[in-house]
């Protein structure tokens, strides 16, 4: 068991591209973390400069106490599991998880037994004798869990874990991972590209674009608290509105409607500064009388989700995008004024894309 | 990796460098100039290019390549494969397993077959034509040789051309049958079209082979009096029989020249043929890569 | 009325009827044409009397005898054992260390390099070749050895058989060995437990298209080897209806056989054993 401290961490490729760019962050033990971010955003790099498979450029990495920037691979009790699995289709179940004891040399037996006990705690009772070509992928993903784990390793890496999955299993393949993480309390480290999978797993998220840190938070922190209008457009399965405006006193000026300064904000904007505002669709409403501070629009579309409905309503020449309960569901062309929870709305500097908060410094960090 | 250049290296690209050095001497394989050759400049290609016998088997070889290789183990091979492509059952077995053999039995047991099978007075070929006392090898030799290396070569193509039709997708076929195009239209406008990289790698390939084989030596050793002197056969009957080491070493080097510009212009159709994919199965092919199936 | 829907009808039914007919008769003569040579081979060695023509055999076994009975038969045998063994030995070591090696590192110009050796290989094997070979072979005091034999198809078997091979190596993901490394493996550990195992149906495949090679090769050892307790099967069975005056069929056809299954045989095994063809496999 350890924490993984990463000091200026940079891998710097042949021709100078960065795919990891200067990464301060520390994971504490035991605990769940994920890098999430787009694809190229350096989140597979770094967890490969971890296990050691990318030779980091500059910097330090250490797990635990130890210092391990220099060590190979092998030598850092680490384990992952790789995005395809990467079961050797040659061995049997048993032999594969047990491969790690192979190369530390311990005896055939005694391979065997770890084997089946970790494979039992993983359910993979009755299929130690079959190759991975036999299993099915929620299978393969329980063998390759169990490969890494068989060796009480310090950290365990998750490359894209759930991604081979398909959409039905994925769900009950993350409750099953979660279970697991908590029950072996080893620190995790995984990557993903999706933002559900990042909220509804970790404990904390870093957010990563062109192989820098956005924001390192706890799942709730980044959705309602996004450092910057790129998190916020990337994390929530329906995007934040962001509508550019401008500060005009108290209020937000954007086409011809406008809102109060979110209470974040106050304090932070002069008057006529450029700015984004946002909202989460979650956190607006609608309204078919008129209402303070709402703002006049007009619904164009209505998508339903089930159990509520995605609307989407013209502001002038801006949209917005609300999520209503199923009870409230407009029909398209109805007019009527979105409201929004004034403390549920953010402002972010139009320039450099950081949201304004009087209250935290940015970005916010967790302890 | 190391090894494997070295002796790749030392048994593949070193002579065939050394051999442009060995043409320009007048090496011998006994007398003086076995022990010390001199440097004899461009006299043997002189020598050559002035010899009829030169022209003589360059003219067999062109022939040769032409008739069985292009023509003959390309058309029959695709023919075998077309007509295979749809059939199951022991037939499909017998004539692969028959064709394949061929190819497989070693070539002098192979040659000694068709001499059995060609010869005067006990040959099986007379027997059943009838006509007794027609010696084959001697009266039509080029012949012997061409149907003797289309029979050893054509498993080669039909291998080719099966993977390759059947790499041809079927939505494409079933939406011209549905335009109804029939057999013939079939083959031109879908499936030539689809397999035309592995065509261009067929001929390549088959011509290389075909203009620098040896084993028709094994049947007609080059007789009767030159009449089947083929490249191949030519400097080996000039250098060891022969013993003339540098003009066999400059025939080598015509040969390797003009195996260089066959294999070039070859290239240059892939290319302009838009090359992708001639390209992409002109290396898979090469290769002989394997597709587990 | 009645007549022409009945002639439209048919006359797609008789067109397809002749040309089922017409490729019935070109499958027949393909089959007589690829199979009457064959003939020869499996009715001689059993017929008590062989001719060179194909007759119904009178059964006996005695032609094996005539083996036996040959100086040189048996141990052209050994001869071509030797040189098959050493060459698949050599080609496979270095093939596969090389090919794994080119498929994982990264030198500019590598498939150029590559494309050029196959190139050149197709072209110089043996024939092209052949004199500076014969002096290489000669210069270096090999004449007449196996070793000489060996090393020189396997310089020019081996452009072939490194291609082959880079492209089952370039087939196995790298998750694969990274995993294995993370387990602390080393190199030659990940070679053999990751490596070999995963690319034995190419290594199977290279060995017995090597063995082809070989075993059916007749110009190296022919141009190589001058004593004849020294040759391989290939050379001698040309010597047996070349070189002794009136050919002893006995001994010719029984020895053509014997000869001739060790390489079929594997051929249809591996073929059957690991389900693919030899796709563009070469046999020159």
């Amino acid at each position: 068991m350890a924490a993984i401290t990463t000091q200026a961490l940079v891998k710097e490729y042949p021709g100078g591209v960065r795919g990891v760019d200067g990464v301060d962050i520390t994971i504490a033990d035991g605990e769940f973390f994920a890098l999430l971010g787009p694809s190229g955003c350096g989140k597979t790099t770094l967890l490969r400069s971890i296990a050691g498979l990318e030779a980091i450029t500059e910097g330090q990495l250490h797990i635990g106490d130890r210092d391990v920037t220099r060590l190979e691979p092998g030598q850092r009790n680490v384990a992952m599991v790789f995005q395809d699995y990467a079961l050797f289709p040659h061995m049997d179940v048993a032999d594969n998880i047990a491969y790690p004891l192979k190369i530390r040399r311990q005896g055939r037996s005694a391979r065997r037994g770890v084997a089946a006990e970790v494979g039992d705690g993983l359910s993979l009772t009755g299929l130690m004798e079959r190759r991975p070509g036999q299993l099915s992928g929620g299978q393969q993903q329980r063998v390759a869990l169990a490969r890494a784990v068989a060796t009480r390793p310090d950290v365990l890496l998750l490359d894209e874990p759930l991604s081979n999955l398909d959409a039905r299993l994925r769900l009950e393949a993350r409750t099953f991972l979660k279970e697991l993480q908590r029950d072996l309390a080893i620190t995790t480290v995984f990557v993903t590209h999706d933002q559900a999978e990042a909220l509804a797993l970790a404990d904390r998220i870093a957010v990563m674009s062109a192989g820098k840190l956005l924001q390192v938070g706890t799942p709730r922190e980044v959705f309602a608290k996004p450092a910057t209008t790129f998190v916020a457009g990337f994390i929530g399965s329906t995007p934040m509105n962001l509508l550019p405006g401008r500060v005009e006193g108290s209020r937000v000026r954007f086409g011809s409607a406008d809102v109060p300064v979110p209470p974040d904000a106050v304090g932070m904007v002069d008057d006529g500064a450029e700015v984004v505002w946002g909202a989460r669709p979650e956190y607006l409403g609608w309204s078919t009388t008129a209402v303070e501070d709402g703002v006049e629009a007009e619904v164009t579309v209505v998508e339903n989700l089930g159990a509520s409905v995605l609307v989407t309503a013209a502001v002038g020449t801006d949209r917005l995008q609300l999520v209503l309960d199923e009870d409230h569901e407009p029909e398209p062309g109805a007019r009527g004024w979105v409201t929004a929870r004034a403390h549920r709305t953010l402002l972010f500097d139009a320039e450099s894309g950081q949201r304004l908060d009087a209250g935290a410094g940015v970005p916010a960090v967790a302890p | 990796m190391a090894p494997a250049l070295a002796l790749i290296g030392l048994f593949l690209v070193f002579p065939a460098l050394w051999t442009i050095y060995l043409g320009m001497t007048d090496y011998r394989l006994t007398g003086l100039q076995a022990v010390d050759p001199s440097f004899v400049g461009l006299d043997n290609y002189g020598r050559i290019l002035g010899d009829p016998a030169f022209w003589r088997s360059l003219r067999l070889t062109l022939v040769f390549v032409l008739v069985s290789g292009i023509i003959g183990q390309s058309l029959l091979g695709f023919a075998i494969a077309w007509a295979l492509r749809r059939l199951t059952g022991w037939l499909k077995s017998l004539i692969e397993t028959l064709v394949l053999a061929a190819w497989v039995i070693p070539a002098s047991v192979s040659s000694f077959l068709w001499i059995a099978l060609l010869d005067r007075r006990g040959g099986t070929l007379n027997e059943i034509l009838g006509t007794e006392g027609t010696a084959w090898l001697i009266e039509h030799p080029m012949a012997a040789i061409i149907i003797f290396n289309v029979w050893v070569g054509t498993a080669f193509s039909m291998l080719l051309f099966s993977s390759a039709l059947a790499a041809v997708p079927p939505s494409q076929l079933e939406s011209a049958r549905m335009a109804g195009a029939g057999g013939w239209q079939q083959l031109r406008d879908v499936v030539i079209p689809n397999i035309r990289g592995h065509i261009l790698t067929n001929t390549l390939l088959i011509t290389l082979w075909t203009f620098n084989t040896f084993t028709p030596y094994l049947v007609t050793a080059g007789g009767p009096n030159g009449a089947s002197e083929i490249l191949a056969v030519y400097i080996y009957n000039t250098a060891i029989p022969g013993g003339q080491l540098g003009v066999g070493a400059a025939i080598s080097l015509i040969m390797l020249l003009i195996n260089l510009v066959i294999a070039l212009g070859y290239l240059r159709v892939g290319r302009a043929r838009q090359a992708k994919p001639a390209d992409a199965t002109a290396a898979e092919t090469a290769g002989g890569v394997v597709k587990p199936s | 009325m009645s007549e022409m829907p009945a002639r439209l009808a048919a006359t797609p039914r008789v067109r397809h009827f002749v040309s089922r007919v017409l490729m019935v008769i070109g499958l027949a003569l393909v089959v007589v044409f690829f199979g009457l040579p064959l003939l020869w081979l499996v009715t001689a060695p059993f017929d008590s009397v062989p001719t060179l023509a194909v007759s119904w055999p009178e059964w006996t076994l005695s032609s094996f005898a005539a083996i036996g009975e040959n100086r040189y038969a048996v141990g052209s045998f050994v001869n071509s054992a030797i040189i098959g063994v050493g060459t698949c030995a050599v080609v496979l070591v270095l093939g596969a260390f090389a090919s794994y090696a080119l498929s994982r590192v990264r030198i500019p110009g590598r498939d150029g390099l590559l494309y050029a050796l196959l190139l050149l290989s197709s072209i110089v094997t043996g024939t092209a070749a052949m004199v500076p070979t014969f002096q290489l072979v000669n210069l270096l005091g090999l004449i007449d050895t196996h070793l000489a034999v060996v090393l020189v198809i396997s310089g020019g078997t081996l452009p072939t058989v490194i291609f082959i091979l880079k492209d089952f190596m370039d087939s196995i993901p790298k998750s694969y060995e990274e995993s294995a490394r993370l387990y602390g493996a080393r190199p030659w550990q990940i070679l053999r437990d990751v490596v070999v195992p995963i690319s034995r149906p190419g290594l199977a495949f290279v060995a017995v298209w090597t063995l082809v090679q070989v075993w059916g090769n007749f110009l190296v050892p022919y141009l190589l080897i001058r004593r004849t307790e020294q040759q391989p099967a290939a050379v001698l069975m040309y010597t047996f209806y070349t070189e002794s005056g009136q050919a002893d069929l006995r001994l010719l056809s029984a020895f053509a056989l014997i000869f001739s299954i060790p390489i079929i045989v594997m051929y249809f095994l591996v073929n059957r054993r690991y389900g693919f063809r030899f796709h563009g496999g070469i046999k020159s």
